[in-house]
């Protein structure tokens, strides 16, 4: 991995986006309540997000299991369509459904290298297929294999051509698969969990492969992840999500030491740091909630150690809080500006977007059986 | 991985400094654990020694493969066929009874079904990592916790069972009125908590904590962490806790010990092991976890992947992926062995035989008094 590029990891505030998720949203309907007429309810999995990915950068997207970071990932690839916002390449609207063109340009790689390769077929096979697909692969396939093995760093490329998944290891695999993703020369690659499947020694290894490909490529990554650290150290830039919606965006080193959002910080005081001085205090407690039931306002605000009133009544604001640092949270807007929505406003609004479930009323305290409702409507 | 530098010395206080001094309560002594039979057979773990004593926290560290859970299992004979253990003894020293003068220690490798029976559960409880497959999900919580109870405590009547299965899940942080919910109708950071509140049900000395906490969220793992360290406190009972994050153990355990493809490789109290690894593979594991904090730097990982047990390097099976082997790490394989006066050990034949130790494995151990024979070495 180049130092000096690592290093100048400047925000990209100029520089246009190649993929951009304008106001994604995406519902799930799912099982609501028990006995032989169970309804259906919305689960919001993501709820609004916005997320621009430009050529040369790695964006990360941190959150936790349920957050909506692998949905997020999956319209961007158009694998799941959206049902609200809309996904744009180079500015332009992409047009419906997952035309081959698109595909061209955007690529996927995913969690679990295990499942994700056909395991029937060698690797030239699963290098090729996408080559004859897109009609790319010129007049000399093997040619092109040994090519893309090199890229991911499986040298000599003989050696790997004619073995079967199952007798690689799972970095080895995972490399397969990123040189897979390569084969069709695409400007944006979406990497969900890259790592996390992956045994801890090895886990470098594949980050510093995509910190070259963003390097030498100039390819636009998204890098989705649970871990902090991890994405502290490949990405420029973070975004942070919770229950279905984007908290902070910030360049990635600014981030983790200036957290702004109460949510942000809580996932760092309680994110593993042997360098730690004293045993953490963690900076707000409980579960995050039920999708289908969100809070009203800010959807952190009953974990929130700073909730305020204005907090359980009215979503917050993006607020810059620095260069290319932005944080949802009311604790950065100036008091006189706090104005709460008007009682019928917010009823206005819940009923007029039909979407939505009403708001329920904060329960503070009782998050945790409410995602047990959750768990039990899903079985 | 010589270019990179050392993680910042700062000062660090040792938790527990008293727990060397402690009794052992679980011994395991030159544990061999084989899959499958003759010459088919892989050495899954090998001439392994763990002291485990009472009030402790003790750090299992490795990568998948590298035998953690195996040594374990085998250790209360829970390993499945084909797992074969073929030799050592598992020492476990119960309590002392007042009066009674005799020995009163079992070697569960040679117990039998009456004897473990006796000591699972109610003295050494395991929790693993996915509750819910540990948890009987056709049964209430509240009916398995009357299981266990019925057969470990038969002088209770069924409402005294209840109102303990109330005290013990309070005592992990959740109401009683949870004993009714079926083990799919809890949150994961739940029925962990569930698990977790079974396996202190019968005030066991020893815990083996295998992986608990890795398939949660970072925010219910370190809640669910700091309960069981109270609990640990208030209880005083030993926990052998097994994981592959090491920057998490280095938080959490009173010592630590590196496993390798089967082997032990360095053994040392947490905060040694972390500011001053000694032994190359444990170097390397700790610079696998980017830093939270100060300039960001291009770290390398460890070259190469674990190694197929099936097809083991000769020597040091680490040394194809070590920057500093030698040629004597491609044929002998080291063993674990005390390093000076330190009471730490290393499995590593750069602290033998004059070997010149890298500076990188010779870094101040913040738990010595003065500099240690193997930087004084390096000064020279």
């Amino acid at each position: 991995m180049s130092l000096t590029a690592q290093q100048a990891a400047v925000p990209p505030v100029s520089v246009a986006p190649v993929l951009e998720g304008r106001g994604l949203t995406k519902y799930f309907s799912v099982k609501h309540g028990r006995g032989i007429f169970p309804g259906t309810a919305r689960l919001f999995a993501v709820d609004d997000v916005t997320i621009a990915l430009a050529a040369g950068t790695v964006t990360a997207l941190v959150g936790e299991s349920g957050s909506g970071k692998t949905t997020v990932a999956r319209m961007l690839a158009k694998i799941i369509n959206p049902d609200g916002g809309a996904v744009l390449l180079d500015g332009k609207p992409v047009p419906h459904g997952r035309p081959r063109s698109y595909a061209r340009q955007v690529q996927m790689v995913f969690q679990d290298p295990f499942a994700s390769l056909n395991p029937i077929h060698r690797i030239s096979y699963n290098l090729v297929r996408p080559l004859t697909i897109h009609h790319l692969g010129g007049d000399d396939l093997n040619e092109a294999v040994e090519e893309l093995l090199r890229r991911v760093a499986l040298e000599p490329p003989q050696q790997y051509t004619r073995k079967f998944p199952h007798e690689l290891s799972g970095g080895q695999r995972q490399r397969v698969a990123i040189a897979r993703a390569l084969s069709v020369r695409p400007r944006v690659l979406l990497a969900d969990e890259p790592v996390s499947m992956l045994d801890v020694s090895i886990r470098l290894g594949i980050l510093n492969l995509l910190a070259d490909l963003r390097d030498r490529d100039h390819l636009a990554i998204l890098y989705v992840t649970h871990d902090i650290a991890s994405a502290r150290y490949l990405a420029d830039t973070i975004v942070v999500m919770y229950a279905g919606q984007v908290v902070e965006t910030a360049p990635s080193e600014r981030l983790t030491d200036h957290p702004a959002h109460p949510y942000t910080q809580l996932l760092l005081s309680a994110a593993p740091d042997p360098d730690r001085a004293e045993p953490p205090s963690l900076a707000g407690s409980g579960a995050p909630p039920s999708l289908i039931t969100p809070p009203s306002g800010c959807r952190f605000h009953p974990r929130c150690p700073h909730a305020m009133a204005i907090c359980s009544t009215t979503a917050p604001p993006s607020v810059t809080v620095g260069p290319g640092h932005a944080s949802n949270c009311w604790l950065h807007v100036d008091e006189s500006r706090r104005v709460p929505d008007h009682p019928d406003v917010v009823a206005a609004k819940a009923s007029s977007t039909s979407l939505r479930p009403p708001a329920a009323p904060p329960p503070i305290g009782t998050t945790q059986m409410r995602r047990t409702e959750e768990d039990r409507s899903m079985e | 991985m010589s270019e990179m530098s050392p993680p910042a010395l700062a000062p660090r206080t040792p938790t527990h400094s008293s727990t060397r001094e402690a009794e052992p309560v679980l011994e395991i002594r030159g544990l061999n654990v084989d899959y499958g039979f003759g010459t088919e057979a892989v050495h899954a773990v090998v001439d392994c020694d763990l002291v485990l004593r009472r009030g402790q926290v003790l750090g299992l560290a490795g990568e998948s493969g590298s035998g953690k859970s195996t040594l374990s299992m085998a250790a209360i004979r829970l390993l499945r066929s084909p797992g074969v253990i073929t030799g050592g003894e598992v020492l476990f020293h119960p309590r002392p009874v007042e009066g009674d003068s005799s020995d009163p220690t079992i070697d569960l490798l040679r117990a039998d079904e009456a004897e473990l029976r006796r000591v699972r559960w109610s003295e050494i409880s395991v929790v693993f990592q996915s509750a819910l497959n540990a948890l009987n999900p056709v049964i209430t919580i509240g009916a398995q916790f009357d299981d266990l109870l019925k057969v470990h405590r038969p002088h209770l009547s069924s409402s005294e069972r209840w109102d303990r299965g109330v005290e013990l899940l309070e005592m992990v942080g959740m109401t009683g009125d949870r004993l009714r919910s079926y083990s799919h109708e809890l949150s994961g950071g739940m029925r962990q908590r569930a698990m977790i509140a079974m396996a202190l049900a019968l005030e066991p000395q020893v815990m083996i904590l295998d992986e608990p906490t890795t398939a949660l969220d970072v925010v219910t793992q370190r809640e669910i962490l700091e309960e069981l360290m109270g609990l640990r406190d208030r209880l005083g009972f030993a926990a052998l806790f097994i994981t592959h994050d090491l920057s998490l153990l280095v938080e959490l355990a009173d010592e630590i010990v590196v496993m390798y493809a089967g082997r032990l490789m360095e053994r040392a109290p947490a905060a040694s092991l972390f500011r001053a690894p000694r032994v190359p593979y444990t170097y390397g594991l700790l610079h696998c976890f980017p830093p939270m904090h100060g300039e960001r730097k291009p770290m390398e990982g460890i070259p190469g992947s674990p190694p197929d047990l099936r097809a083991l390097p000769s020597g040091c099976s680490f040394h194809p992926r070590c920057p500093w082997a030698m040629e004597r790490c491609r044929k002998e394989t080291p063993v674990l062995t005390r390093l000076d006066a330190s009471g730490r050990e290393a499995a590593c034949w750069l602290h033998s035989g004059g070997a010149t130790v890298p500076a990188e494995l010779a870094m101040v151990d913040p738990g010595d008094r003065g500099p240690s024979a193997a930087t004084r070495r390096v000064a020279r």
